[in-house]
């Protein structure tokens, strides 16, 4: 998330001090990702020192009140038209465990599968009431806090689906093996294998 | 209007289903132990074979189990005749298909009044407790149209209606969004979720997480068994802190 691109675009509605900054973005996110107070006087000393922000002073009850620049605009309207960079996805811990999982002997990967699946099901059981609930309201301001809770169910159905299909996927490799291990002899050799020795001991 | 009465609507106690015998048998369902309250919303997941669509006819009364026990308000299906089996499931039960199983040559109002007709009541009672389930399922203008005349979730919402008219205590919906589009089958969800909030007992078998995520419950069948369930019990705010957010 570009904490930076975001203030930028609050100050380009108006002149607004660091409190006010990080009200008004967690009002219009749903207050999805919390901002730490710290990390916005810090982008905003950043912001400045780049000439994006100027320091308007104080307005007189202890408040430095910040603005854009020119420069500044620019750089809202260049994110908004810029699709957002996937060349650096996200740390996907999931699938890390299922990748690692399936490689190791004695892990029961089906049986990680499902801890996840009733994880997720159940994650998309809390988003899909906050929906409900949020669209009952139909207050406009929600409709960012909606757009957030669309995402984070399209997000968490998608994990959903996807550990369907490492299911299907682990299932189907376990048939091929066990179809495998019924074809060998007591040897340990298939019966591919055997077939040509049998065909030379009859000889 | 609501639905009241005992608070567990549906019970199955030790239910197993076995097709065929001998050496090909193939158990659908083991002893599966499962109950629906008043208002809830249960919603049964599993691949394809784990026994879903099995649970559902066995709940309804379209099949019986091998062995063990399914009651419907308390009332034993095992104990009843083929007769007072199908007044129960007229009067009790309510089913969505996902090909809706409408009559072609019926209004709206004419489909969804037909099982209260079949059960004896009068055409003009039969008639107007169809206009108030149409209004229940948003759809009390199309009272008069015949099948061909509707979209398919038009078509979905009247089969709802069929299943809901006269108050039903149960109601079973088998992958009911099937043939529909995800925005219809969203409508079809709020629906079901209406009768729960209403204080019927619902139970949805289907395939797609993000429907199932409208239940109260998930049960997710395994082999013919339950293997798991999911409740909805996190405050959603804690839930956005723990996925980092």
């Amino acid at each position: 998330m570009s904490i930076r691109h975001s203030l930028l675009a609050l100050l380009q509605d108006q002149p607004r001090y660091g409190y006010q900054l990080r009200v008004e973005f967690e009002n219009r996110t749903g207050a999805t990702w919390p901002l730490n107070i710290g990390q916005v006087y810090t982008t905003l000393d950043r912001l400045e020192r780049d000439g994006l922000v100027s320091n308007d002073g104080g307005d007189g009850e202890g408040h430095v009140v910040y603005s854009i620049t020119p420069a500044g605009k620019a750089a809202v309207q260049g994110w908004f038209a810029a699709p957002v960079e996937r060349n650096n996805p996200p740390r996907n811990e999931l699938a890390i465990k299922l990748a690692l999982a399936v490689t190791l002997p004695g892990v029961d990967v089906q049986a990680i599968i499902q801890a996840q699946r009733v994880a997720s099901i159940r994650a998309l059981q809390d988003y899909t009431k906050a929906r409900r609930d949020t669209a009952a309201n139909q207050r406009s301001a929600d409709t960012a806090w909606l757009l957030v809770l669309d995402s984070l169910i399209f997000q968490t159905e998608a994990e959903v689906r996807w550990l369907d299909l490492c299911e299907a996927r682990m299932v189907q490799q376990a048939q091929s093996a066990n179809q495998a291990a019924a074809r060998k002899t007591s040897n340990g050799v298939t019966v591919e294998e055997a077939a040509p020795l049998i065909a030379d001991s009859r000889r | 209007m609501s639905v009241r009465g005992p608070q567990q609507v549906l019970e199955l106690a030790k239910v197993s289903r076995t097709f065929g015998e001998g050496a090909t048998a193939v158990a659908a369902l083991r002893e599966v132990n499962l109950t629906v309250s008043a208002g809830e919303f249960v919603a049964v997941m599993g691949p394809s074979g784990s026994g879903k669509s099995s649970l559902l006819a066995l709940a309804g009364g379209l099949d019986r189990p091998t062995s063990g026990g399914v009651f419907v308000e308390s009332t034993p299906l095992g104990g009843l005749g083929l007769n007072e089996l199908a007044r129960l499931r007229r009067r009790a039960v309510g089913y969505v298909f996902q090909d809706f199983n409408l009559v072609p040559t019926l209004t709206a109002a004419e489909n969804v009044a037909l099982p209260l007709e079949l059960d004896g009541a009068a055409a003009r009672k039969a008639q107007r407790q169809a206009l108030n389930a149409l209004r229940q399922v948003g759809i009390p203008e199309l009272a008069d149209r015949f099948m061909d005349q509707m979209s398919g979730g038009q078509q979905q919402r009247v089969a709802i209606a069929r299943a809901i008219v006269g108050d039903r205590r149960l109601i079973l919906a088998d992958e009911p969004t099937g043939a529909l589009d995800s925005t219809t089958g969203q409508g079809v969800m709020e629906v079901l979720r209406s009768r729960a909030d209403a204080g019927a007992a619902v139970m949805l078998v289907t395939h797609e997480a993000r429907h199932a995520a409208w239940a109260d419950r998930v049960v997710f069948l395994r082999d013919g068994r339950i293997v798991d369930q999911a409740a909805a019990m996190h405050d959603p705010a804690m839930l956005l802190a723990q996925a980092g957010y």
